[in-house]
């Protein structure tokens, strides 16, 4: 392969895809190089990297709004934010300690993997936050989608669409979100020594009740000796202390609850965002599960009935990280019978050698009528195929 | 003379109407097609009253495999189709044409389950918005997004405008709201998208849908999230004596830390029609009111309404009113909530929907005012201002069409205003026939041309909706 091609300004990205279709030379998107392990391994003639994408293009706090090139690091933009008491509220992974990986994570792939945390079930998803994008499409044009304000309907959502297609629609170059102020503290309540299923149905009350927990997780018995269900809750410390005593006198039948700090509690909350209890061994294959939270369990147990894997959960048991032998398919058809068993949902392999990328299917299979879409969408941005071709599905 | 034009009705579709009434009622019962003159006058137009069309015939499946039925033979018989809920569309998006068949959701209106553990209710999409937070409001749970229409606007509408209300500032549009739907393709095809889950699978085909003004599909059922209702919810009023001064002060309170569930704007004409009519005790010597609404419990609202009303005084508020009571919250809310109805009442009007960055609204508000004078007009000003977006309310008489005119000349200034200071046409009503001609504005050709090639991925013949939302000409079909 040649050496990664590096533009620094719009015009650039998109005379390089302009050459690229016409040349039939594919293109890998790449931002810092900490996600590129992540989806099918692609048979490509270069990198096209955002690297020289860089800086803020806006910010502004009291409009709640901030924009920056794809390239930027995404801890430049989180800098920033904090800064002014603010930041991204969908808490977004980072993958680095899962996958092993090094380089600096940018805004633009935080945005094209859609990337989000454990605070994704109060505060919504990274596409929930993206307002406005700005991407070269496989034709080579300049298209903009949103903008920079709140609410936004004009024409097509081609920005919710930008979320999550890994970079298979568009070269993201500049990327808009709306931010909210970082709540003056935090603290997490703490069951303990629950099973899958009850830890589930407590994390069910705290969920229903008033008190807006912005995160909910269980960590098996295997993690640390002692099961752990964990209830965070951020805000005021009065409202904070108010909202603890109510959920503690609503959880009292779950058995004995602690609360942590808010030191504690936020580097715990970092290791369930990142995965980072599956981060070794290194050779087992990582799954990321989402089914609805309270079948969460009984997924889990249905893939026990194929499969020894190792598992913890978050959104309230509605995420659930696999970790699986490597071997034959690493477990993608139990997983995925279990989740068609349990009603709806999807699996995707967030770890796994490049043969077993290339092996199986990555991203959850779309049935024959949404394949079809797919595969038309695909071609109405990029039609042929330049793209991150098959980084998601192999077809297209 | 009214601007917006309609493409001529296809001859040939017309000619055909009996053969096409005849088919559809092979496929639905006798009482759910409508053909007759008379009935299908009903459905000739939406909240955007101005412009009305006759349909071809009106389709009322109750199931989605009859929905299904009517689509796919539309779809073999080259017939447009125009998908309408509640039909309380602002920019026209739900009026028909002559040569269309308008498949309404109305009788498919059951919630067809609740599930407290999971948070989610599945409706078909002809359900009202209100009935869903009805259904669950005795167990303590709503539905979010709040449109002032939701009495009568339905789901699939809300997902076709992608509508927000009210209380989005906290709790987001319907976009976010919303986990699962199912689809009736062009074709007659039905697909499932999402689920009960978080995030869908592949692209993000259920965010497409959103907004999409029935051009890609039809919505027969969804899943939706449910939320526990807060402890409780009060609003707080406050008077200032300059909309400068209410703009920095809300931009202080979102800069302080609070997310309040609402804050919403009226100007000095807004409070003079809505105190008229809803007698709410707004105050009268100011120029513009602030309301500002917070959840939890009493000692948060307490906590949370202290600071607030110090940031108020910091910026010159000049009256405070708190609510005491549950009475004195649902009046401060009333006034707010019959703007519309109360300024229906003493002229014409037509809604614009312009989001514009909060910092430019004093610029915006004193502009707006030079354009809507300059045209000879009044207009008056309610909108949510946490999220910059504006409902200027033009008042016309709509029997005098040169002052019609002078009316939809002025909102289409005011709209591209809102696009010249960094914001956009429409924040949640959509674009439908009204904002279509001003689409190049926003948007380039290649920005266009890319959605025309998203949207005929889906229907690649352009008979869903057709008339609306891009401009006539130009199309591209792939
Ligand atoms: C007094 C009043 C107040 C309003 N307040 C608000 C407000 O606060 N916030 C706001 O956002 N809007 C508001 N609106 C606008 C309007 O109520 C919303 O756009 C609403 O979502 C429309 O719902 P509906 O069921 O009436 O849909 P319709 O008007 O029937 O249709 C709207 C669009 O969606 C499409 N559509 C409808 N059903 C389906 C379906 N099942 N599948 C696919 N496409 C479909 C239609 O083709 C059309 O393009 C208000 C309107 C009025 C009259």
């Amino acid at each position: 392969m040649s050496s990664p091609l590096i533009p620094s300004s719009a015009a650039e990205a998109a005379a390089i895809v302009i050459e690229a279709r016409a040349k039939k030379t594919p293109l890998a998107i790449v931002g810092g190089g900490s996600r590129s392990a992540i989806g099918r391994p692609m048979q490509t003639a270069a990198d096209l990297s955002s690297r020289a994408l860089s800086g803020l293009t806006l910010y502004e706090p009291a409009e709640m709004v901030i924009g920056a090139r794809a390239g930027t690091p995404l801890a430049d933009v989180e800098n920033a934010l904090a800064e002014k008491g603010q930041r991204l509220s969908f808490e977004p992974m980072d993958h680095r300690p899962l996958l092993g990986s090094s380089g600096e994570p940018t805004i633009g792939a935080v945005a094209a993997g859609n990337v989000s945390g454990p605070r994704r079930l109060q505060a919504g998803a990274a596409r929930d936050s993206l307002i406005g994008v700005k991407f070269i499409n496989g034709r080579g044009e300049d298209i903009k989608s949103g903008g920079r304000v709140m609410k936004n309907v004009t024409g097509l959502d081609l920005v919710k669409l930008s979320a999550g297609a890994w970079g298979t629609l568009g070269f993201l170059h500049e990327v808009v979100f709306k931010v909210l102020p970082k709540p003056e503290t935090e603290a997490t309540l703490m069951l303990s020594g629950l099973d899958d299923s009850r830890a589930v149905a407590a994390l069910s009350v705290a969920l229903g009740s008033p008190f807006e927990p912005t995160g909910a997780a269980h960590l098996p018995r295997w993690i640390d000796r002692v099961a752990k269900t964990l209830i965070r809750l951020e805000g005021f410390s009065d409202s904070l202390r108010y909202r603890a005593g109510a959920l503690r006198a609503l959880l009292a039948e779950f058995g004995a609850i602690d609360l942590l700090d808010e030191h504690t509690s936020a580097s715990l909350w970092r290791q369930v965002r990142d995965a980072t209890f599956l981060a070794k061994p290194r050779a087992q294959a990582v799954w990321r599960v989402s089914v609805a939270p309270a079948r969460g369990p009984e997924v889990v147990a249905a893939i026990r009935e194929g499969r020894d894997v190792r598992c913890f959960y978050d959104w309230g048991g509605g995420l659930i990280w696999v970790a699986t032998d490597a071997a034959d398919d690493a477990g993608a058809t139990a997983i995925r019978k279990a989740i068609a068993r349990s009603g709806s949902g999807h699996a995707t392999l967030v770890r796994g050698t490049p043969e077993l990328r290339a092996s199986i299917d990555v991203f959850q299979p779309l049935t024959p009528p949404l394949a079809a879409l797919h595969r038309r969408l695909k071609a109405s941005f990029d039609p042929d195929g330049v793209l991150n071709p098959g980084k998601m599905h192999a077809e297209f | 003379m009214t601007a917006i034009a309609f493409p001529a009705p296809d001859a040939g579709i017309l000619a055909r109407r009996d053969a096409i009434v005849a088919g559809l009622a092979a496929l639905l019962p006798a009482e759910s097609l409508v053909e007759s003159s008379d009935e299908r006058r009903v459905f000739e137009t939406d909240g955007l009253t101005a412009y009305r069309r006759q349909p071809l015939a009106v389709a009322l499946p109750s199931t989605t495999e009859q929905a299904a039925a009517v689509m796919k033979y539309c779809h073999d018989n080259g017939v447009p189709v125009v998908a309408r809920g509640a039909g309380t569309s602002l920019s026209g998006g739900a009026i028909p044409q002559e040569d269309a068949v308008v498949i309404g959701l109305g009788k498919m209106s059951r919630i067809l389950s609740i599930d407290y553990a999971n948070r989610v209710a599945r409706v078909q999409a002809g359900v009202t918005n209100l009935a869903i937070t009805g259904a669950v409001a005795a167990d303590g749970f709503f539905y979010a997004p709040d449109p002032s229409s939701q009495l009568a606007c339905t789901i699939g509408g809300n997902i076709g405008m992608n509508s927000g209300g009210a209380h989005c500032l906290k709790y987001g549009v319907t976009t976010n709201n919303v986990l699962g739907a199912t689809v009736v393709l062009n074709d007659g095809t039905v697909v499932e998208i999402g689920g009960d889950h978080l995030d869908s699978e592949g692209y993000d085909l259920l965010g497409l849908m959103h907004g999409s003004e029935g051009q890609l599909g039809l919505i027969t059922e969804a899943t939706v999230r449910i939320l526990r209702a807060a402890e409780g919810a009060r609003p707080v009023l406050f008077g200032f004596d300059t909309s400068e001064e209410a703009g920095a002060a809300t931009a202080a309170i979102i800069a302080s830390g609070i997310i309040p569930v609402a804050i919403e704007f009226m100007d000095k004409p807004a409070i003079d029609i809505c105190e008229a009519y809803a007698k709410a005790g707004y105050p009268l010597d100011v120029a513009a009111l602030l309301i500002v609404e917070v959840e939890g419990s009493d000692e948060e609202m307490d906590a949370q309404l202290r600071k607030i009303v110090a940031i108020a005084k910091q910026h010159g508020v000049k009256v405070v009113k708190e609510s005491q009571s549950a009475m004195e919250a649902a009046l401060i809310w009333k006034g707010r909530k019959s703007a519309f109805g109360a300024t229906g009442r003493i002229a014409d009007y037509i809604c614009m929907d312009g989001t514009i960055p909060t910092g430019q609204l004093p610029l915006v508000l004193r502009r707006m005012d030079e354009i809507v004078k300059r045209h000879g007009l009044r207009v008056a000003n309610v909108f949510h201002a946490g999220d910059g977006n504006l409902h200027p309310l033009i008042l016309y008489n709509c029997n005098d069409p040169v002052e019609q005119a002078k009316a939809e000349e002025a909102g289409n200034e005011i709209l591209k205003l809102c696009v010249d200071v960094g914001g956009c046409l429409t924040g949640e009503h959509g674009v439908g026939i009204e904002k279509r001609d001003l689409m190049t504005h926003q948007f380039n050709k290649v920005d266009l041309d890319q959605q025309m090639r998203a949207r005929a991925a889906f229907d690649p013949g352009w008979l869903l909706n057709p008339a609306k939302v891009f401009p006539l000409e130009g199309r591209v079909s792939g």
